[in-house]
């Protein structure tokens, strides 16, 4: 017996993809992902319609969903984060359906509750065997973990395995094993892996962004949770890069023995595993070539599925166990609410991805970001949308002031530590003030009537609803 | 003050702006910025104080807007147009 057969082509016809199915992706290539495009490509050619797209990301790269959406092939989306590019057309109304947001955690745990049901899994995989073991660790185009991958693999109807590294059975360290994958096709290239590094990876040089990465490792030392067995999750983004940097440095002038690092991990977390900040490292994506490379061969860094890192319907998830995570936001309100979904004109931009399981999760979750971006105020009335619940998120820091969600009770303690510290603690509606006294107060923006996408919550809830961007 | 040559000040970098000033018929003021809806009016109202102070009603304008606040603007606008004047 073999799985493996000649061409994408041969598996959507075999798979039986038809109308109105639901085909799924993850996006541990990131930008560099070809699976998305190779796939799609196909079922355009075929005249198959009305398909919807469930993909743990969408990143610019699969900028042909726009034409998709145009021709009727592509009529839903359902993702974690969505870049600005298809964001944009989504935004202008363009998909016939409502977008369906999820976060990570919540994506797997619906597939696996049985409230989000996908028909064929296409599983990008740097390597595998014909029977369909498969991992991401090595291979030409190897990405690391494929933690989002697993869901998909375990639920959906029939599994496809798309790989460009096709090694003799059985394949050593495999991630997802055969028993879920009906289907195994050789490619020349899944995806370019210079493309796993989008994004920001680099450490902040910008004054502002190291000001506010120094405030935030005040408020994590003046937490108390920075002791032995501290666990740790921060994002690429540079200023919560370099809220790492500080924190390192108090862990290894304190000798602290941390327990995990979590997360997307970056080259930066690798580094704190190594100087023995940290007993090992959970990774449900590798954001850069030096993460991907530690996977492989360092047995404590140790790959987890989206379930299992945030999910809500195992006995448990490894959020749960979290101290303290590091999160941006585009926009906070004054009841602590995130937005991570929309630019400050309405447009689709990103996602919840982790944010809003990490913030329920962790014991102390604090936003890192600038309190003015080119003449906007972060602090606003309401969220444009609500990615992540004011009640989950308990620290808002900027380069002016810090803001302490006090209406958790537990949060009252830390409050006056921070003050005790000098460092600058403010109200959350003063911290507005002071940003519009140097922007002035924006204009709301205009939207229009039509929903164009849902945002549900890590349960499976209505979060909130993103309309059309008025006057397009 | 007359507007006598093509001058430009600032930058396109976040939070600032690129200013054009150049001779013209009458007083045309043309906006692109990444604020528009949030802050159309305050922007133009900035550019016309400057106008007025400057004693400039012969200028085309062209501010491509990054975010700049006001002041900045003001300070932008100025300089373009002082060297377009011939004053700096």
């Amino acid at each position: 017996m073999s799985k493996l057969i000649s061409s994408i082509k041969e598996a959507v016809e075999l798979c039986g993809i038809r109308d109105g199915m639901t085909v799924s992706f993850h996006h541990h290539m990131r930008n560099g992902d070809k699976v998305l495009n190779m796939v799609m490509e196909v079922i355009a050619e075929k005249g198959i319609k009305d398909i919807t797209v469930n993909a743990s990301s969408i990143f610019d790269c699969h900028e042909p969903l726009i034409g998709y959406m145009k021709d009727g092939v592509v009529t839903g989306i359902e993702c974690g984060y969505m870049g600005a590019k298809v964001g944009r057309a989504v935004s202008r109304g363009m998909l016939k359906n409502p977008a369906v947001f999820r976060t990570h955690g919540g994506r797997a745990s619906d597939m696996i509750k049985g409230t989000s049901h996908v028909d064929v899994a296409f599983v990008a995989a740097p390597s595998a065997d014909c029977m369909g073991n498969c991992t991401g660790k090595y291979g030409k185009s190897a990405c690391g973990s494929m933690g989002y991958a697993f869901a998909d693999a375990q639920t959906a109807d029939k599994v496809v395995v798309i790989t460009d590294n096709l090694r003799p059975y059985p394949l050593s360290g495999f991630s997802i094993p055969e028993v879920y994958v009906d289907y195994v096709v050789e490619v020349d290239e899944i995806g370019d892996p210079k493309g796993i590094v989008s994004g920001t990876t680099q450490i902040t040089r910008d004054p502002v962004g190291l000001r506010i990465a120094q405030y935030a490792a005040e408020v994590i030392e003046a937490s108390g949770l920075l002791k032995d067995g501290f666990s740790f999750q921060t994002g690429a983004g540079g200023a919560t890069l370099a809220a790492a940097k500080y924190v390192k440095e108090k862990m290894l002038a304190g000798g602290i023995k941390g327990s995990f690092g979590m997360g997307g991990i970056t080259g930066y977390m690798v580094d704190m595993l190594n100087e023995g900040c940290f007993e090992s490292l959970i990774d449900v994506q590798c954001f850069d070539l030096k993460a991907i490379e530690s996977i492989n061969n360092d047995p404590r860094h140790m790959e987890v599925s989206a379930e299992q890192y945030a999910g809500v319907s195992g006995r448990s998830a490894a959020v749960d166990s979290l101290d303290v995570v590091l999160l941006g936001a585009t926009q906070v309100d004054t009841d602590f609410n995130v937005n991570v979904h929309t630019d400050s004109n309405g447009y689709i931009m990103g996602g919840s991805g982790g944010h809003s399981d990490t913030a329920a999760g962790a014991k102390l979750a604090i936003i890192l970001a600038p309190l003015v971006r080119a003449r906007l105020p972060l602090i606003t009335d309401r969220c444009h949308c609500i990615s992540t619940p004011g009640s989950t998120v308990d620290v808002v820091v900027t380069q002016r002031g810090i803001a302490v969600n006090t209406s958790i009770e537990k949060n009252r303690q830390l409050e006056e530590a921070l003050k005790a510290k000098g460092l600058p603690v403010v109200d959350i509606k003063e911290l507005k003030a002071i940003g519009e006294k140097i922007t002035g107060v924006p204009k709301p923006i205009k939207q229009g009537d039509k929903v164009i996408a849902k945002v549900l919550y890590r349960d499976g809830t209505l979060l909130d609803e993103i309309h059309q961007v008025a006057g397009e | 003050m007359e507007i006598k040559k093509t001058a430009t000040a600032g930058t396109l970098e976040s939070s600032d702006a690129y200013v054009v000033a150049e001779p013209f018929d009458t007083l045309e003021v043309d906006l692109t910025s990444v604020v528009y809806e949030q802050f159309k009016d305050e922007i133009i109202s900035q550019v016309k104080a400057v106008t007025d102070a400057l004693g400039v009603s012969k200028a085309k304008i062209t501010i491509n807007d990054r975010g700049a606040v006001d002041c900045v603007i003001r300070a932008r606008v100025e300089t373009a147009l002082k060297r377009a004047g011939g004053e700096m």
